[in-house]
């Protein structure tokens, strides 16, 4: 069959790092892909990303989530390295472990029952965290302030250059003939003859699967193919210092230090779907606390603040489905794209192109979930 | 590259530059001063290592970054000199921890 222009055999509403990450993995299993996306002005969660490639406090509450994250995690040096010999680009993956840390006793012990209540959620619970006291945590933290009384460490914690994950994504999609199309905002999709019209801002696609990667967009996408992605978008706010001598050598979950010696200090959670505009009351408990973690943080300028929208469905985990109703379509929802992009390139691509969902591996994130009786 | 005018006249502080004492004119920034000094190159960038020198010179550009009495990454073009200061160029980024 000649595809024309406009035809494709998958379309991928959303053009972020889950779009890319899924978009590429299509295109290198030989899937003409299109990659539709919003214009540079769409809130895009993308954009306001940690770039921790993390696993520790991962699946509390739901066991399944925590295995996928492992699995991400350990796939992550293939899929950079596999990054890098595609694109030339190097995206900085390094997994050194990484930490939470408490600046009080009472934070220290939450984070102990925490851990504790974690590994005892399953026998064979897939990661292990450890408690580390002070002297501990100084050891492989010498920069920690007088206020740090110990911490968890999690070695398999990372992180990357998420700008550069992205870029390498768009740019191997591309290489393997993938089309990504800017300022195609999807307005509406029909099934139609076993094949999906999609509406965009910029005109019509055909394609015979499509994928949707929207973010918070996916909750009213998700019904016009029978699917559904109930979702609470949460809001976020990041700080970058100037860039500096290599001083902090593992990641912790709110401050890390990249590749480029730029300090990233993110240590906010607010209810809320606009990203415009700062909280600065927020930013001066974010900054407080990373000065008393490192206090040598207090002389560095900061050069940019932003806030942005986190992806988060109504209980935080991921969501993976086919539709009944219109076969060829799947929704994906999750909100660590970054930790995930692993498995959606290399386990959750191959599965589309294959037209079914293993549910061994991803049946526990279908939404049916949500309709399981409280009670049950 | 550069030459006060003739007509420049006025007193003079010493400061040094990279260790080195050197007399300047006092109201000079930190930055024309350097340039006044015969100093090209005050820092080699934070990532790729390139050679820098200021190019707005008021404020804007953050190209001439020095380090003034030990305190890394200060926009010499908006600092007046003062007698005893200690300036140094820099090589690649700011030490973490100064």
């Amino acid at each position: 069959m000649t595809l024309s222009s406009k035809e494709y055999d998958i379309a991928i509403v959303g053009g972020g790092l889950l779009g890319a990450a899924i978009g590429y993995g299509l295109a290198r299993l030989r899937q003409r892909v299109a990659l539709l996306d919003d214009s540079d002005a769409a809130v895009r969660a993308s954009r306001a990303n940690f770039a921790l490639v993390w696993v520790q406090s991962k699946g509390f509450g739901y066991t399944p989530y925590a295995y996928w994250t492992v699995r991400s995690s350990n796939a992550w040096a293939e899929f950079s390295a596999l990054l890098r010999e595609e694109t030339g680009l190097d995206v900085a993956f390094q997994r050194p472990g990484g930490f939470h840390l408490a600046l009080s006793e009472d934070e220290l012990e939450r984070r102990a029952a925490y851990i504790n209540q974690l590994h005892g959620q399953s026998p064979d619970f897939p990661y292990h965290v450890e408690i580390l006291d002070r002297s501990q945590v100084a050891a492989m933290l010498p920069e920690i302030g007088p206020d740090v009384v110990g911490g968890s460490y999690c070695e398999l914690d990372g992180h990357c250059n998420s700008l550069r994950l992205y870029r390498a994504l768009i740019k191997a999609t591309a290489k393997h003939g993938g089309k990504y199309l800017a300022s195609n905002r999807v307005e509406g999709i029909a099934y139609e003859n076993r094949a999906f019209r999609i509406s965009t801002s910029a005109g019509e696609i055909h394609a015979g699967k499509v994928v949707l990667a929207a973010g918070n967009a996916n909750m009213h996408l998700a019904p016009m193919v029978g699917l559904e992605a109930p979702m609470r978008p949460e809001r976020g706010q990041i700080m970058v210092t100037e860039r500096v001598t290599p001083f902090l050598h593992y990641p912790v979950v709110t401050i890390r230090q990249t590749d480029e010696g730029t300090v990233m200090i993110g240590d906010s959670k607010e209810e809320g779907t606009t990203p415009d505009g700062l909280t600065l009351p927020i930013n001066a408990v974010m900054a407080s606390r990373a000065v008393r973690m490192f206090p040598l943080l207090g002389r560095l300028n900061v050069v940019r603040m932003w806030a942005g929208v986190r992806v988060m469905t109504a209980d935080g985990f991921p969501i993976y489905d086919q539709s009944e109703s219109c076969p060829g379509a799947f929704v994906a929802c999750c909100h660590s794209g970054v930790t995930l992009a692993a498995n959606h390139a290399l386990t959750l691509a191959p599965m589309i192109a294959a037209g079914q969902l293993d549910a061994e591996v991803v049946g526990p994130f279908s939404a049916r979930r949500f309709h399981v009786p409280k009670a049950a | 590259m550069f030459r006060r005018l003739p007509e420049t006249t006025g007193a003079t502080v010493t400061v040094s530059i990279d260790g080195a004492n050197v007399e300047v004119r006092a109201g000079d920034t930190v930055a024309a001063a350097l340039l006044a000094a015969g100093v090209h190159q005050y820092r080699a960038s934070a990532v790729s290592g390139a050679p820098r020198a200021p190019y707005c010179m008021m404020g804007v550009c953050f190209e001439c970054l020095v380090t003034v009495d030990g305190v890394g990454n200060r926009q010499g073009c908006l600092i007046p000199v003062r007698e005893g200061m200690r300036i140094e160029t820099q090589r690649g980024k700011r030490e973490a921890s100064r």
